[in-house]
């Protein structure tokens, strides 16, 4: 199959499997303090694990199917960690819709993954650079970066499958701090970024992910600043810079990439920093309701200064190495020689932006009055505070270093996504430049918005208007349609209407029959091969037909036995005309006692009731009387063909030399066909013992009511 | 002959069909014996119609003769035969349980339509 466990370290792999292990570290330290005391704490360690492991498995594999598998089970392991209050219906439903868009983004994975190994003849990652040129020529590659796309954009919360993230803030803070800001979401921008040397580099491929990545950018910065719970509003601020990260791969140059790589160690710092301080307050004060917080640094200080830290990462205060990654972001679209100007402001925007809503998150909890029911409010302990004041240290500790991580772990990255790209420097100061000025604009942009934007819950309420239009109302809408499709679908197939049935089977087959009769079928009868009729045949067959109709007529239950009871004899005869005296003495046998039961049992029936009117009688009619014709038709034309004669003709020699018998049919019966006709013995002892027990069955006054 | 019979055929398989598409369990039971019949007829029809000439072996002889009546189809249509009585035998029973139990024979009553109202 070509499917194996190959796994492969390169720089990309190995920055994303030292986030995934470095924060995972801390949220499981943090984890122990966090959910103390929770009645299923060993099932969510499980769950974290299970995700740890698919995690880093996905990002390892050098083959797209345990890629795939590990991608899946990512997805898997975060429906059980966002259901983790299963006692909560919001929680249930949330897991349900993050499940169900990444899940869809899975089948699309799997569909481009098998067009790509189809394609270059092999599912090793590493060895698919070298047909590089062969899938961006080939006929397919639009559908292939379609479903990569679609594949990218549900897991790392692109417009429009953005909409489960925040839904997915329902699960305990150390789950969406890990899960949906650090490592998860960005499993999408992994993917992006681990294909572009395959894939990328084509304008289409550019241009989808810089529109989609801008757009989600702003659109969810955008939103963020409505947002009153604090962890909403990290959520979109969460989507809008993996929308920058997507933005970035589009834009596609080895400055954008760079900057990209930075952003990606830069945005897992701060957020996870920012979201384990937003855990803290949650688990302290009860609340993350933005407008209630205040004053909190009064009362947890090293709580505060992780807040500040991160808050100034994300702001791109210098010195932190926030700063270093928006001022290579600035330069990389700066740099553009198409719409330079437009991606530029943007990113600025976007930026603007997400800096008010990392003031409210970092800053505006602590800041101001200490309100007197959060008097009683400590510092709790340790293991909940050092993990973000860790993160916060290390984002600025690695501005004002940055060449820590250039050589070991920047560098590597950049080059699997870029084998060409130059030699980097990072450096926190480049001199007065546009990019400084940028930053600046971005800065004071973002304190303006601050002081002018007060919280307040009326932005919330008018955003609220469009949430018809949005696409998670559409997506349920869509959902629901469909259900009802189904079951519309199903009703009208399996009505549990055993005539409707019938009728639906025989007018297909009818339908089949006569098309291939109309082409194929020639309509003609060799005279030779029909045998002369005689009187007493005759008579006989024209009883059969008038008992036929007249059984079909008949009001009564009684007739309608005694005409089948006519048929029954009328082949019977024509059995003996024919050279068949076994045949008919056991139709004979067979008959009398089948109309003998039917009596028995039907004389105390009422009389039959028409159920129906004159047109479904004519509908039925027509259909069952073009079914015999066509019936009739085939049996005609199978006449025509030669039939193969050796089975018989070896019967015909062997039945009294081989098996002592003199009668063919009953040779046939016992002795070659033995078994056979022990095993219908068998079934028919087992219909006696069925009938002997219906009929002596006496059901009590209970079972009767049943 | 094998005209007629094709028709007669033809005209079994209408009929059975015909009843099958009834509401009522009897019709529904007849028109499967109807069904049956014209199967084995169709059989019997395609393994060719020989006149006087069953396929037993004369007494003096150890072979069959040179014109002789299929005896695979028979043979087939034999066990068809027996098989279906045992359906149709507990198939009227069934029928008969039916009744008492529900004191109907019409097939949209007894049908219980899963009340399944989509609380979902």
């Amino acid at each position: 199959m070509g499917i194996n466990f190959d796994f492969l370290v390169d720089g990309l792999s190995l920055l994303f499997a030292l986030m995934i292990t470095g924060i995972g570290a801390l949220v499981f330290l943090y984890t122990s303090a966090y959910m103390q005391g929770d009645r299923y704490l060993d099932r969510f360690y499980g769950y974290l694990c299970l995700f740890m492991g698919a995690m880093l498995g996905m990002v390892l594999s050098d083959n797209i199917f345990t890629l795939f598998v590990f991608w899946e089970l990512t997805s898997i392991s975060s429906f059980f960690l966002i259901g983790y209050n299963n006692e909560s219906k919001a929680s249930r439903k949330s897991a349900l819709i993050s499940l169900t868009v990444t899940g869809l983004g899975g089948f699309f994975l799997l569909a481009a993954f098998a067009l790509i190994g189809n394609i270059t003849g092999t599912y090793s990652i590493n060895e698919m650079i070298g047909s590089a040129a062969v899938l961006k020529a080939h006929e397919l590659y639009l559908l292939i970066i379609i479903f990569l796309f679609i594949a990218a954009f549900s897991k790392s919360a692109q417009f429009p499958l953005h909409f489960w993230l925040p839904g997915a803030m329902k699960a305990p803070t150390p789950v969406s701090t890990y899960l949906h800001s650090a490592t998860m979401v960005k499993a999408g921008i992994y993917l992006l970024a681990r294909f572009t040397p395959v894939l990328g580099g084509v304008l289409v491929w550019n241009n989808t992910l810089t529109i989609v990545g801008g757009f989600t950018m702003v659109y969810a910065a955008f939103h963020s600043i409505f947002k009153k719970d604090l962890k909403e509003i990290l959520a979109f601020s969460t989507i809008s810079a993996l929308g920058m990260l997507v933005f970035l791969l589009g834009l596609g140059t080895s400055e954008a990439l760079l900057a990209a790589t930075v952003y990606i160690v830069v945005h897992a710092l701060y957020k996870a920093g920012l979201f384990l301080v937003t855990g803290i307050i949650d688990h302290e004060t009860g609340t993350r309701k933005i407008f209630k917080l205040s004053g909190l640094r009064k009362v947890m200080m090293p709580v505060a200064i992780a807040g500040l830290l991160a808050m100034i990462s994300n702001a791109g205060i210098p010195p932190s190495f926030g700063f270093i990654g928006k001022d290579l972001i600035y330069e990389s679209a700066l740099q553009l020689n198409m719409n330079a100007t437009v991606l530029t402001a943007v990113a600025v925007l976007a930026n603007t932006l997400l800096l008010y809503a990392s003031i409210l998150v970092g800053i505006k909890p602590f800041a101001g009055p200490l309100p007197d029911t959060y008097k009683e409010v400590h510092l709790p302990d340790w293991r909940l505070w050092v993990p973000p004041l860790f993160l916060g240290a290390v984002g600025i500790i690695l501005g004002l270093f940055p060449v820590i991580v250039e050589g070991g772990i920047i560098t590597p990255a950049l080059l699997s996504m870029h084998p060409t790209a130059p030699k980097i420097h990072l450096k926190l100061w480049h001199g007065f430049n546009l990019v400084l000025g940028l930053s600046a604009v971005t800065i004071m942009g973002g304190l303006l918005l601050y002081f002018s934007l007060k919280p307040s819950i009326r932005h919330e309420v008018w955003l609220a208007k469009f949430n018809k239009l949005s696409p998670q109302n559409l997506a349920i809408y869509l959902s629901r349609k469909f259900r009802d499709f189904a079951g519309l679908w199903t009703r009208l197939l399996q009505n549990g209407y055993v005539r409707i049935y019938v009728l639906v089977i025989i007018s297909f087959l009818t339908a089949l029959l006569a098309y291939q009769s109309f082409t194929q079928v020639r309509f003609y009868v060799d005279p030779a091969k029909i045998s002369p009729l005689t009187s007493a045949e005759m008579v006989v067959m024209l009883i059969l037909i008038t008992a036929i109709l007249y059984l079909v007529y008949t009001p009564s239950r009684l007739a309608a036995v005694a005409a089948m009871g006519v048929i029954g004899y009328c082949i019977c005869l024509i059995f003996v005309f024919y050279s068949a005296p076994d045949l008919a003495m056991t139709q004979f046998a067979v008959d009398t006692l089948t109309v003998i039961l039917f009596v028995l049992v039907l004389y105390r029936l009422p009389k039959y009731i028409t159920y129906s009117n004159w047109l479904i009688r004519l509908r039925d009619g027509l259909v069952a009387l073009f079914f015999g014709l066509l019936i009739t038709i085939l049996g005609l034309e199978v006449l025509n063909e030669p039939t193969s004669k050796e089975t018989t003709q070896f019967f015909a020699e062997n039945s009294y030399t081989l098996a002592k018998g003199k009668n063919v049919v009953n040779v046939i019966l016992v002795d070659y066909r033995g078994i056979d006709t022990m095993v219908e013995i068998t079934v028919l002892t087992i219909a006696a013992l069925g009938v002997f027990a219906l009929l002596k069955l006496q059901l009590n006054k209970y079972d009767q009511e049943l | 002959m094998e005209i007629i019979l094709a028709i007669i055929v033809g005209l079994l398989y209408a009929s059975g069909i015909y009843l099958m598409l009834r509401r009522s369990l009897v019709k529904l039971v007849i028109g499967l014996v109807l069904l049956g019949n014209g199967v084995n007829l169709l059989i019997f029809l395609l393994g060719g119609l020989v006149k006087g000439k069953p396929p037993i072996i004369p007494p003096t002889d150890t072979v069959l003769g040179q014109i002789y009546a299929d005896p695979v189809p028979q043979a087939l249509i034999l066990t068809a035969i027996v098989i279906s009585f045992g359906l149709q035998s507990f198939a009227i029973v069934l029928i008969k349980r039916t009744y008492i139990v529900l004191d109907t024979d019409d097939l949209d009553q007894i049908h219980s339509a899963e009340e399944d109202e989509d609380d979902y």
